[in-house]
């Protein structure tokens, strides 16, 4: 069998090669991609992401049990923060995910961040794509989110779950700052402690409020309280998010085209960017110039990076 | 402008007792070293270590060693990459355990074996100096 073969049915050893191969950016696995592409678009892809501590390692966990349950194979990709210091990270996630190592319906793939904003690692939609064509039915994305990064987990998750606790007034804030809009399901985890139920009140309100400019269309956002590690309100969160998924994909909205067309944009423009300032480095070296040098000049107010980059632009692209 | 691997290493703790004291240390080490590591904690048998590794596709897997699980764990562990044909993947120990066991161990296929007592620093630099990221994966057509 050939790598696409062995990646579309479902050898664990080269799936987990070919997901660091594009982590790492090694050229190679874009061809790879490139050829698993046609056998994308069967799988369905939930994105958890709340702040650090909130359960979503240990709602993944519970969720997917569900998945299993319902015999469904699952993919899920965890990723947690690079240290911007050393640029290693420690990878935890899987801690909470223990039952599941040995069971062959279920791929775990921890993550860094590796410098990318936004909570995501910048392979991920690539990752979610090969776990798609190795015929994962569902995709669990569970990132950190900080504020308004949570905002990108929103373009590649085909739902996504933001995950709250009782009395997290700061998160409360970041979401009435403008991510109350990515949300199709709110959880309040944690529901064992004191406060839920304000905060269940809190997030209603929140979600009236922006009800006139959200991007839901007629969805309504579901809140769910959920007591992740004893698996209380799993089947109600499960509810939620299939019923999410038979609203983008009813017959009377295009909502699920608009899904999927929002998610090949973002892909795209990240691939062109990343070809184009690729191909633009190495012009620049091969036309003898250096990096380091221009950024000498820009030091020394030789010249600065406007007329550089129209320079760079009129000579490549005349 | 491309990056240069990055070395990712599972750290476990096989065996039934509880703490995980030193595989923390070790991780974070490992870490500020510029590692990529997956923390997997304790209660590990070798059958979800060796999944987890070879799902992570790590280079190194470091067991932290207590209360004599190596004498188990270890070969198991060994002998599972092999199944699996990840014998690729290098596996080195540390922690407490009698000194007597490390020919034993090394003769199984552990790389290496850090006594009890070793720098943080000598571990991290000897993985720097040992383990190379695997090469990658071609579309062979
Ligand atoms: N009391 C309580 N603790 C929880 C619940 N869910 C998770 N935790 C704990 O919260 C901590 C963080 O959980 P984790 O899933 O790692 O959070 P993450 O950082 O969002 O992935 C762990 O110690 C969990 O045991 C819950 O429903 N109730
Ligand atoms: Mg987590």
């Amino acid at each position: 069998m050939d790598i696409i073969e062995l990646i579309v049915s479902g050898d664990v050893r080269t799936i987990a090669r070919i997901l660091r191969d594009i982590d790492d950016e090694i050229p190679s696995a874009r061809d790879i991609l490139r050829e698993l592409y046609p056998h994308t678009g069967n799988a369905f892809v939930v994105g958890f992401t709340g702040s650090p501590g909130v359960g979503k390692s240990a709602l993944v966990d519970q969720i997917a049990i569900k998945y299993r349950k319902e015999e469904k194979t699952v993919g899920i990709l965890a990723v947690d923060p690079t240290s911007p210091f050393s640029g290693g990270a420690i990878l935890g996630d899987r801690i909470r995910m223990q039952r599941h190592f040995l069971d062959p319906g279920v791929f775990i793939r921890s993550l860094a961040t590796r410098g990318h904003f936004g909570g995501l690692s910048k392979s991920t939609n690539d990752m979610v794509n090969v776990l798609d064509a190795a015929g994962k039915d569902v995709i669990l994305v569970e990132t950190v989110g900080v504020g308004q990064d949570e905002v990108e987990i929103a373009n590649s998750a085909h739902t996504t779950v933001l995950v709250t606790v009782p009395g997290m007034g700061d998160d409360i804030q970041a979401i009435k700052a403008g991510i109350m809009e990515i949300g199709n399901i709110f959880v309040v985890n944690k529901a064992d402690r004191e406060g839920s139920r304000k905060t269940v009140r809190e997030l209603m309100n929140l979600i009236e409020l922006s009800s006139r400019n959200r991007n839901n269309g007629d969805w309504d956002p579901q809140i769910v309280e959920t007591e992740a590690i004893k698996g209380r309100g799993i089947d109600q969160l499960y509810e939620a998010i299939e019923k999410h998924k038979n609203h983008l994909r009813s017959a009377h909205t295009d909502k699920w085209r608009e899904v999927l067309e929002k998610r090949a944009r973002i892909q795209l423009i990240g691939a062109i960017r990343d070809e184009a300032l690729k191909t633009i480095l190495e012009r620049i070296e091969g036309h003898g110039d250096s990096l380091d040098e221009m950024v000498q000049k820009v030091v020394d107010k030789e010249s600065d990076p406007y007329t550089m980059v129209q320079q760079i632009l009129d000579r490549e692209f005349k | 402008m491309e990056n240069a691997r990055k070395l990712r290493i599972l750290v476990a703790k096989p065996g039934l007792d509880g703490h995980d004291r030193g595989a923390r240390v070790v991780a974070r080490a490992f870490r500020d070293a510029g590692f990529e590591v997956i923390y997997t904690g304790c209660h590990q048998t070798p059958e979800q270590i060796v999944s987890a590794a070879i799902q992570e596709d790590v280079d190194l897997i470091g067991l932290s060693i207590l209360s004599g699980a190596h004498t188990y764990s270890f070969p198991r562990i060994m002998e599972l990459l092999r199944e699996n044909d990840a014998e690729d993947i290098a596996v080195i120990g540390g922690g407490i355990f009698p000194l007597e066991d490390i020919p034993r161990l090394k003769e199984i296929g552990i790389k290496e074996i850090f006594e009890p007592g070793a720098k943080l620093q000598d571990i991290t630099e000897w993985v720097s100096n040992s383990i190379r990221p695997r090469r990658a994966v071609v579309l062979n057509r």
